[in-house]
C-alpha cells in the first residue's frame, strides 16, 4: 500500500498543475472558496459568464472533458488521469457545475448512439462551453418508475413529434440542447416502447419554466412540449431501444454525482469546535462526541472509499461495487448533520439571515436542501434496491406492472 | 495511488481463509462454546504451522518480519471464521507490548516461544465493572512481585504469561508474569461469548518483571491499544462480510408469501445498510492498516475511526443478521448467535463503543493542537 503517483501519473500530475498555475482564474478563488452548499459564488462576475470562459480557456488548451477522444474536443486521457485532473483543478472545478450533466452524462450517451456526423457536430461545443445540455428524464408521474414516462413522440414522415411534459430538468433554462427519452409505443410492456431523442432546447413548441423549490431556490425547471419537431437522424438507439440507452446516462449520473459528495463533516467539526454550551465547549459534551466520531467515520469511510476506487483505476480496473455507496450515505448524513447543527443554537437556529445566523447560515442551507439529496439522481430506497439486487444478488421485487402493455397498467387515475 | 493489499497479502488471506474453512468449521467453535475445550488446540497447532503467529514478529526473535499488513488479513479471516484461539491476545497484544517495550532478554525469551504459538500470552489491565481509568487500578507491584486481582482477563485461563498493568511506587507500570508459576490462581469466567476463553486472576506476590519504564504503563498501554484495535477491527470487518453473506443466502433460499423473503423492501434495505456499514468499515480498516504498517503520525485517529466503524458495522451486521433468519435465527442450533456473541464480545474486550469514539475526538483534538 501506498498513497503515491506512478511516475506516469506524477508526470502527468506536474503536466496539470503548470498549466493550472499558469491559467487558473485566481482572482475567483476567495469566491469559490466560500461558495455555499449547492450555490457556486463568484462574488460581482455572472457565474455563467465566468463558467463557460473558463471552459474555453480550458478546452483551448486540451483541458476540457479530458477523457473524451480528441476529435470530440477532449485528450483521450485516462480515468485516472481524470481522477488527477480533478484533484488539482480542485477550487476552480466549482465553475464547472453548470457542465456537469452536459459532460458527465449527455456526452457520453451521445458518443455512444450518435451518428458519426451528429458527434462531429455536437461534442466539440459541448466540452468546450460553448453550448449547454440537460437531462430530459423525469416526469410528474414517472420518477422513481422511470420507464412509466409519458411524454409521447409520434413518427410523422421523416419526422417526430413530442408531446408531454419533463419535470425536475437541471438547467433547462441554460440549456441549448438535452437528450430526451419518450414513448413511442404505448402498446407494449413499459420498458419496451420507449426511445431516445436529441432536442433543440430552442425548437418551436420546447416551454421551459423553473420551479419554485422548498428551499426558495430555482434550480430545477419543468419543461413543456407542444407538437415539438424532431428529425429522424437525431434518434438516438433504435425505436423502441431508448431504455438501453438511459442506462448508458444514468451509468454515468451515479459515476458522476458519487465522487467528492459533500455530508456536512468539515462544517460540524468546526462548528462543534468552536460552540459553547452550557457547562463547556460543545466537544466536551459526550453525547456530541459520539455524533461527531459517528459522522467523521462515516466521512472518512467515503474518503478512504474513494481511494480504493482510484486505484482500481489506476490500475486499468473497474471501480469495485463499493463505490455505490456515497450518496447514500451522504445524503441522510448531511440532513442529520443540519439538524444537530440548528439544535445546539437555540432559538437563534431557526434564522436564515446570513448576517445574523452562525457561520452566514451554511447549516439552515443544508437543512433546506438536504432532503433534495435524498430523492435526486436515485432515491435512497431506490439505492438501497440497486444494492440489494445487483450488488448482494438478491431477488427483484415483485412488479404488478410486470409483461403489461403500457396503456394497461394501473396508474392510480 | 495504490490503496490495496498486495498479491502476496491476498494470497496469505486465501490460504488463511482456506485453511480455516477446512478446520474451523462451527463444530469447532461450537465444541468450545459448550465447554468441551478451553481452546481449539490443533487449530492454534496448525495455524503455528503456517507462521501465522509469527507475522509479524521480527525475524531476529524468531518471527518472520512480514509486517503487519499480513496480519491485518489473517485477523480478518480469523473473525469471519470465529476462530476460537488466542491470537488476539497472544500476538496483537502481549507480542506487541513485548516488542514495543520489552528489553533485549524480555524479548529473547519470550518472542520466539509467542511467534510458535507454545506460550499463549494475553494482557490484563480490567479490574472493576466500569470504563477502566487509572484509577480503577489497583493490583499492585513492589518492583518485584505483584499481588490482587484482575477481574477479567481475555484468555487469562489459558495464557502462559501476562502483560499485567499495576500500581507501582513510581505509578501505573506494565510487568511480565509467569502465570504457570506460584502464586498464581485462576477462575474462568461465563461471558456472552465462551467460545473465547474469559478467566479472573489473582495474584499473590508472584513473581513480576517490570516491562518498559516504570510510571509509564497507562501511556504504554494506549499505545498497544491503538496498535491492538486495528487488528481488532479486521476481526470484526472479517465476522460483518460473514454474517451478511449468510443473511443473504438465506434470504434467497427461505419462501414466505409465495417468494424468496430476499425480494421483500423491508429486508432488503436492511441488508443494503449492513453492505453499506461494512464497506464504510472496510475502507477506514484499509487505512488504519496503512497507518500500522507504517507507523504514521495519524495512527491513533486512523485506529479509532476503524475500530468505531468496524465496531458499527459487525453489531449491526450480526443483530439484523438474525432478524433476517426470522425465529430459526434464535435457534441454539443455527450460527446466527454465535457471530452476535462474538460481536459483543469484540466490542467490549478493548473497551466499549463509547470509549472509542471518545478516543477518537480525544486524538482528532491532539492532532489539531499539534
Amino acid at each position: 500500500m501506498d498513497f503515491s503517483d506512478t511516475r506516469e501519473e506524477a508526470e502527468f500530475r506536474q503536466e496539470a498543475r503548470q498549466w493550472l498555475s499558469e491559467n487558473a482564474p485566481t482572482h475567483l478563488e476567495e469566491s469559490l472558496a466560500s461558495s455555499g452548499f449547492g450555490r457556486t459564488n463568484t462574488g460581482d462576475n455572472d457565474p455563467l459568464a465566468e463558467a463557460k470562459k473558463w471552459q474555453k480557456k480550458k478546452s483551448e488548451a486540451g483541458w476540457a472533458c479530458i477523457q473524451w477522444p480528441k476529435e470530440y474536443g477532449g485528450r483521450g486521457a485516462t480515468p485516472i488521469q481524470s481522477v488527477i485532473w480533478n484533484q488539482e483543478e480542485g477550487i476552480y472545478g466549482r465553475l464547472s457545475a453548470t457542465f456537469i450533466i452536459g459532460h458527465g452524462m449527455c456526452g457520453p450517451t451521445v458518443m455512444a448512439y450518435a451518428s458519426e456526423e451528429l458527434k462531429q457536430k455536437y461534442l466539440p461545443k459541448l466540452s468546450s462551453g460553448e453550448e449547454i445540455w440537460c437531462q430530459l428524464f423525469s416526469e410528474p408521474a414517472s420518477g422513481s418508475d422511470l420507464a412509466g414516462l409519458r411524454t409521447k413522440a409520434e413518427k410523422d414522415g421523416d419526422e417526430w413529434v413530442i408531446n408531454g411534459q419533463k419535470i425536475w430538468t437541471s438547467g433547462a433554462q441554460h440549456s441549448d440542447y438535452g437528450i430526451l427519452i419518450t414513448r413511442t409505443d404505448p402498446e407494449v410492456p413499459k420498458h419496451q416502447g420507449l426511445t431516445m431523442f436529441i432536442l433543440n432546447m430552442k425548437a418551436e413548441g420546447v416551454d421551459v419554466r423553473p420551479i419554485k423549490q422548498a428551499n426558495g431556490d430555482s434550480g430545477f425547471n419543468e419543461v413543456y412540449f407542444e407538437n415539438v419537431r424532431i428529425t429522424d437522424d437525431h434518434r438516438l438507439g433504435a425505436v423502441g431501444g431508448g431504455w438501453q440507452v438511459s442506462l448508458t446516462t444514468l451509468m454515468n449520473e451515479r459515476l458522476a454525482i458519487g465522487g467528492g459528495i459533500a455530508t456536512g463533516y468539515p462544517e460540524i467539526k468546526e462548528l462543534l469546535e468552536s460552540l459553547p454550551l452550557a457547562g463547556g465547549k460543545a466537544i466536551d459534551n459526550p453525547a456530541v462526541r459520539s455524533k461527531l466520531a459517528d459522522w467523521h467515520c462515516k466521512a472518512a469511510g467515503l474518503k478512504n472509499t474513494a481511494s480504493r476506487a482510484i486505484t482500481a483505476l489506476s490500475k486499468g480496473d473497474t471501480p469495485g461495487p463499493e463505490n455505490s455507496i456515497g450518496k447514500l450515505v451522504a445524503g441522510s448524513m448531511m440532513q442529520d448533520v443540519a439538524k444537530f447543527a440548528l439544535d445546539l443554537q437555540g432559538l437563534g437556529g431557526i434564522m436564515m439571515d446570513p448576517e445574523v445566523a452562525e457561520g452566514t447560515a451554511r447549516f439552515q442551507a443544508m437543512l433546506m436542501r438536504s432532503p433534495a439529496v435524498r430523492i435526486e439522481g436515485g432515491t435512497d430506497q431506490i439505492l438501497r434496491n440497486i444494492i440489494a439486487e445487483r450488488v448482494l444478488g438478491l431477488p427483484a421485487d415483485m412488479r404488478a406492472d410486470k409483461g403489461l402493455p403500457f396503456n394497461k397498467i394501473p396508474s392510480g387515475n | 495511488m495504490n490503496f490495496d493489499f498486495s498479491d502476496q497479502e491476498k494470497l496469505i488471506r486465501d490460504q488463511t481463509g482456506r485453511f480455516l474453512g477446512d478446520n474451523c468449521k462451527s463444530e469447532e467453535v461450537r465444541r468450545v462454546l459448550e465447554g468441551n475445550d478451553s481452546y481449539a488446540r490443533e487449530l492454534w497447532s496448525g495455524l503455528a504451522n503456517m507462521g501465522l503467529m509469527a507475522t509479524a514478529i521480527p525475524e531476529a526473535y524468531g518471527g518472520v518480519g512480514g509486517g503487519y499488513l499480513g496480519l491485518c488479513v489473517i485477523a480478518e479471516q480469523l473473525g469471519a471464521h470465529l476462530a476460537p484461539v488466542p491470537m488476539s491476545s497472544s500476538i496483537y497484544l502481549a507480542a506487541e507490548a513485548i516488542t514495543l517495550y520489552g528489553d533485549e532478554s524480555q524479548k529473547e525469551t519470550w518472542l520466539p516461544k509467542l511467534a510458535t504459538g507454545e506460550t499463549i500470552g494475553t494482557l490484563a489491565a480490567v479490574e472493576t465493572v466500569q470504563e477502566m481509568t487509572p484509577e480503577s487500578i489497583n493490583v499492585e507491584s513492589d518492583g518485584k512481585t505483584i499481588s490482587g486481582t484482575k477481574l477479567i482477563v481475555p484468555d487469562g485461563g489459558i495464557a502462559d504469561i501476562a502483560v499485567v498493568l499495576a500500581r507501582s511506587t513510581d505509578g501505573l507500570s506494565m510487568f511480565i508474569v509467569d502465570l504457570n508459576e506460584g502464586a498464581v490462581s485462576r477462575t474462568n469466567v461465563d461471558t456472552v461469548d465462551p467460545s473465547k476463553n474469559s478467566a479472573s486472576i489473582t495474584f499473590n506476590g508472584a513473581p513480576a518483571e517490570l516491562l518498559g519504564e516504570a510510571g509509564n504503563g497507562w501511556s504504554m498501554l494506549q499505545d498497544i491499544y491503538d496498535r491492538a484495535a486495528v487488528l481488532f477491527a479486521f476481526e470484526q470487518i472479517g465476522g460483518a462480510q460473514k454474517v451478511l453473506d449468510m443473511a443473504v443466502d438465506y434470504a434467497k433460499q427461505r419462501f414466505a408469501f409465495g417468494r424468496p423473503i430476499g425480494s421483500f423492501q423491508g429486508l432488503k434495505h436492511m441488508m443494503a445498510d449492513m453492505y453499506v456499514a461494512l464497506k464504510l468499515a472496510e475502507s477506514n480498516c484499509f487505512y488504519a492498516a496503512w497507518a500500522l504498517a507504517n507507523n504514521a503520525a495519524d495512527l491513533s485517529t486512523a485506529a479509532a475511526t476503524a475500530r468505531v466503524s468496524a465496531t458499527q458495522a459487525f453489531q449491526l451486521c450480526s443483530r439484523d443478521n438474525i432478524q433476517v433468519h426470522g425465529g430459526m435465527g434464535f435457534t441454539w442450533e443455527v450460527d446466527c448467535h454465535l457471530f452476535y456473541r462474538r460481536s459483543n464480545y469484540l466490542t467490549l474486550v478493548l473497551g466499549g463503543l463509547s470509549v472509542w469514539e471518545n478516543r477518537l475526538i480525544e486524538s482528532l483534538s491532539a492532532s489539531k493542537a499539534a
